[in-house]
């Protein structure tokens, strides 16, 4: 189906059944119990774990198949929501011209930063990227104030132009009157469950994006950036050049990004200079070796995961807490509370630290190498009974 | 699946009117669109109802935002009827009496804006969609304030702005669900400028250091505004990064400039870190032009002035409230306060548990939690007994009016809390405007938004 073969068919399927089901899947607890805190189901969480998985997929693009590190990506975050915000301004509050625009100026922006950086490779491409994301983001800040708006961020007033704008159109982000902040609440005994526009919309995007990483990668093409990966050196001898490759994965990969920004800007209307900071760029490297660099699945668990993190744990403050060891007697509470209250509330990036270095250190292959161990677990565990022999020629000890 | 979705919600639609069917354990019972069966977001149908508070955990501005924090658990201590009542006692409307708000009792859930528009959206996001809350409240930079106000006024619940001085927050960005108690930079330029002009003269030559946002630009127009009217000369302005930590680099030219004022359009952390400087490159005992070299902060807190210590003897600057100040309100909120976390409240704290009172109040008076119920009940609400004397809710752009304290270091300080000493009490005619004003104008209230 769609150029797939049979594998990559249900592997896509899987991805839109997971997507599709995200409302349920976030929201295992019932409201009003005692982990209803861990419920992650509502819009703004949801989307963001769409548009961020957009973003590391793109990333891995450029990542996972090349090897180029990039630490500028964020630039391409940035320039793609003021993109958006600025066809709210000059247009209406419909996000397609927005979105249309974020994807063709973030392309430029990367051919631009990329016909620079490529010039140079391993940490010399990593610091180039850097150094012009982090100029992007102080000219947003300061220089560019009149077009970006600065530390205030860039946001739609009523003495905005918006040409297009016609009587009775809503006034939030919108797709041809389907408004994106609106949900449909279904009330499923002690459960809720929310259904919102501007989440399957970006859904849609990202199964689309998804599918076209995984053509990406099956094509000659990908085949292509993983030779640069495995020895570019060779790959020069053979008469190849192979700058162009790497430049169109890095175009494709900043487009990526921009159209992640656009969407951020698409469900809520304010575009902000610190998208554009390296600390956004660091996030998506961490989302994508966190999930699993040069996986297709990996970069969007990536994603999902930290940003469960950030939202959920950093909403665990001392007071939560002191609910849930109420049962402690009063000295050994305050030493729990206390030694918790660092992992979690602000302290939410330490966890997400921790978890990294883990990650790192006991399975480099990220999150998908731990789904996979675990599988091997159940799948020798389940032979075992027969003749011991191990499947899929793993190597017999 | 979403093919049995779209038939039950037809169905539901028609008979939505059976209410929340929350309690129902029946599979299949209420489901509806979010609030069209209540007429606004998050109305609260439990016996309880969630407030957000979101202030800066991290950042320049974390010191304010801990004390904001601090001064809002208090708030709802005393809406609930524990604690000693605080300011409950002294506040000139009656209708409070500690049960909570409507009965309800007040819950809260809190979150971290790290100064940063963007982040504290999020953040109010989270609160309205996954916490039901019903009032969004705080903010410590006014970028985030205006940032979060535009928010709020889009889903549909009311906005407490906390500590933001920016003009623009009720001028060329206010919002009908948005309201603020505090002061305003044209309000510190109109009670500064005839203090200024009394201690160092109308012949003076200003530069300006100024925080880079919607705040500092607008600071600095209100004092340039109020000291040029003076006969005082702009030598410079400089803006100045939010983030910035470091501001010798900034400092340096002002030597050469010929100015013989600093005027520091910086609050939080950047204040603090920019008069330590300015004081290290020894500014304060030069002589330039014949007079005495003088750093003026238009806004200032006493959390700056413990930040940056010994500088601050001398320096004059505006405030919206301290706690030495002797009104009707002071005293038992002070002491409240001091109870239990063993130091006075800071101008931001003050601000920010007037306007959790505050909301309460114009709820329990409007008898509905509904939105445009209260921005009726706030517009031109006159009251007393907060701390600040009689003050007014303006109707037109939902700014409150009171006297303005002009401060200044003091230079013996009896303990590390008693830092600032009050100058001048500006009364609030002196600091009045009208909405209209040029430094305001360019922004429509627009309408109340109860949302769905």
């Amino acid at each position: 189906m769609l150029g797939l073969n049979k594998r990559d068919t249900r592997f896509l399927l899987i991805v839109i059944a997971l997507t599709l089901l995200t409302p349920f899947i976030l929201q295992p607890f019932p409201e009003g119990s005692a982990l209803a805190q861990f419920n992650a189901g509502y819009p703004d969480l949801m989307q963001r774990i769409a548009i961020f998985g957009i973003f590391a997929i793109g990333f891995n693009i450029l990542f996972g198949l090349t090897g180029y590190l990039s630490f500028g990506h964020a630039a391409f975050l940035g320039v793609g929501s003021y993109s958006v915000v600025w066809m709210y301004k000059l247009l209406d509050y419909n996000v397609l011209p927005g979105l249309v625009l974020a994807i063709i100026t973030s392309g430029l922006f990367a051919l631009a930063i990329g016909y620079l950086s490529l010039r140079r490779s391993g940490i010399y491409f990593s610091i180039l990227t850097l150094a012009f994301a982090q100029m992007s983001f102080n000219l947003a800040y300061s220089v560019l104030t009149p077009i970006t708006n600065g530390e205030t961020g860039l946001q739609v007033y009523t003495s905005d132009p918006q040409y297009l704008m016609s009587e009775g159109e809503p006034i939030t982000p919108h797709l041809f009157g389907l408004v994106m902040n609106e949900s449909y609440k279904l009330n499923l005994g002690g459960w809720v469950f929310t259904f919102n526009i501007g989440y399957y919309f970006t859904a849609v995007i990202a199964i689309l994006a998804f599918y076209l990483s995984l053509r990406i990668f099956r094509s000659p093409f990908g085949l292509m950036l993983r030779a640069v990966k495995s020895n570019q050196t060779r790959l020069n001898y053979t008469g190849l050049n192979a700058r162009p490759y790497t430049l169109a994965a890095f175009v494709i990969s900043g487009m990526y990004a921009g159209l992640a920004g656009g969407l951020l800007a698409a469900m809520d209307p304010l575009a902000g200079a610190e998208r554009m900071q390296w600390t956004e760029s660091g996030a998506v490297v961490i989302m994508t070796i966190l999930g699993g660099a040069g996986t297709l699945m990996g970069p969007v668990l990536g994603a999902g995961f930290i940003k469960y993190l950030e939202k959920i744990f950093s909403k665990i403050n001392e007071n939560v807490l002191e609910g849930w060891f109420s049962f402690l007697p009063e000295p050994l509470r305050e030493v729990v509370v206390w030694i918790f209250s660092r992992f979690t509330g602000e302290g939410w990036a330490l966890t997400l630290g921790l978890m990294f270095m883990l990650v790192v250190i006991f399975l480099p292959g990220g999150l998908m190498e731990g789904g996979e161990r675990i599988r091997n677990l159940i799948r020798r565990k389940k032979n075992k009974p027969g003749d011991g022999a191990s499947p899929d020629g793993t190597p017999a000890e | 699946m979403s093919k049995t979705k779209l038939t039950r919600r037809g169905v539901l639609k028609t008979g939505a009117a059976a209410g929340t069917g929350l309690a129902l354990p029946t599979i299949f019972t209420g489901a509806a669109w979010s609030a069209s069966d209540t007429g606004f977001t998050n109305a609260p149908t439990g016996p309880t109802v969630t407030l957000g508070f979101n202030v800066p955990q991290s950042g320049p501005y974390a010191d304010e935002g801990a004390d904001e924090l601090r001064a809002y658990m208090l708030a709802v201590e005393h809406l609930n009827g524990e604690g000693d009542g605080g300011m409950l006692n002294s506040f000139s409307s009656k209708a409070l009496n500690g049960t909570g708000i409507l009965g309800k009792k007040v819950e809260y859930v809190t979150g971290d804006t790290q100064t940063k528009s963007d982040a504290a959206r999020a953040s109010a996001r989270s609160m309205i969609e996954k916490d039901g809350a019903i009032m969004i409240t705080g903010g410590s930079s006014s970028g985030v304030a205006i940032a979060v106000q535009g928010l709020c006024q889009e889903a549909g619940v009311i906005f407490m702005a906390g500590l933001t001085h920016s003009n623009d927050t009720t001028g060329k960005d206010k919002k009908a669900n948005g309201f603020r108690h505090f002061f305003n930079a044209y309000m510190s330029g109109a009670a500064l400028a005839p203090v200024l002009a009394k201690r160092y003269g109308t012949d003076r030559k200003a530069y300006h250091l100024t925080a880079d946002y919607t705040w500092g630009w607008t600071q600095e127009e209100s004092i340039r505004a109020a000291t040029e009217a003076l006969g005082w000369e702009t030598v410079n302005t400089v803006k100045t990064p939010l983030s910035a930590t470091d501001f010798s680099s900034y400092i340096a030219p002002v030597l050469n400039s010929g100015a013989d004022v600093l005027i520091l359009n910086h609050y939080g952390g950047n204040m603090v870190n920019s008069l330590t400087n300015a004081v290290q490159f020894g500014l304060r005992d030069k002589i330039v032009n014949g007079k005495k070299f003088e750093i003026v902060v238009p806004l200032y807190s006493r959390l700056m002035a413990q930040g940056a210590g010994e500088n601050v003897k001398g320096i004059l600057g505006t405030t919206n409230w301290h706690w030495t100040l002797d009104r009707p309100g002071t005293k038992e909120f002070v002491q409240s306060f001091g109870k239990k976390y063993g130091r006075p409240p800071s101008q931001a704290a003050h601000t920010c548990y007037v306007q959790t009172l505050l909301y309460a109040d114009a709820v329990q008076r409007a008898g509905s939690f509904n939105p445009c119920a209260v921005v009726e009940a706030l517009e031109g609400f006159e009251f007393d007994g907060m701390g600040n004397g009689p003050t007014l809710y303006r109707a037109d752009d939902h700014q409150c009016f009171k006297d303005v304290l002009v401060v200044q270091g003091k230079e013996n300080p009896t303990s590390e809390f008693d830092l600032l000493e009050i100058v001048d009490i500006t009364p609030v005619e002196q600091v009045t405007y009208p909405p209209d004003h040029p430094m305001f104008a360019g922004g429509d209230l627009g309408t109340c938004n109860p949302g769905a």
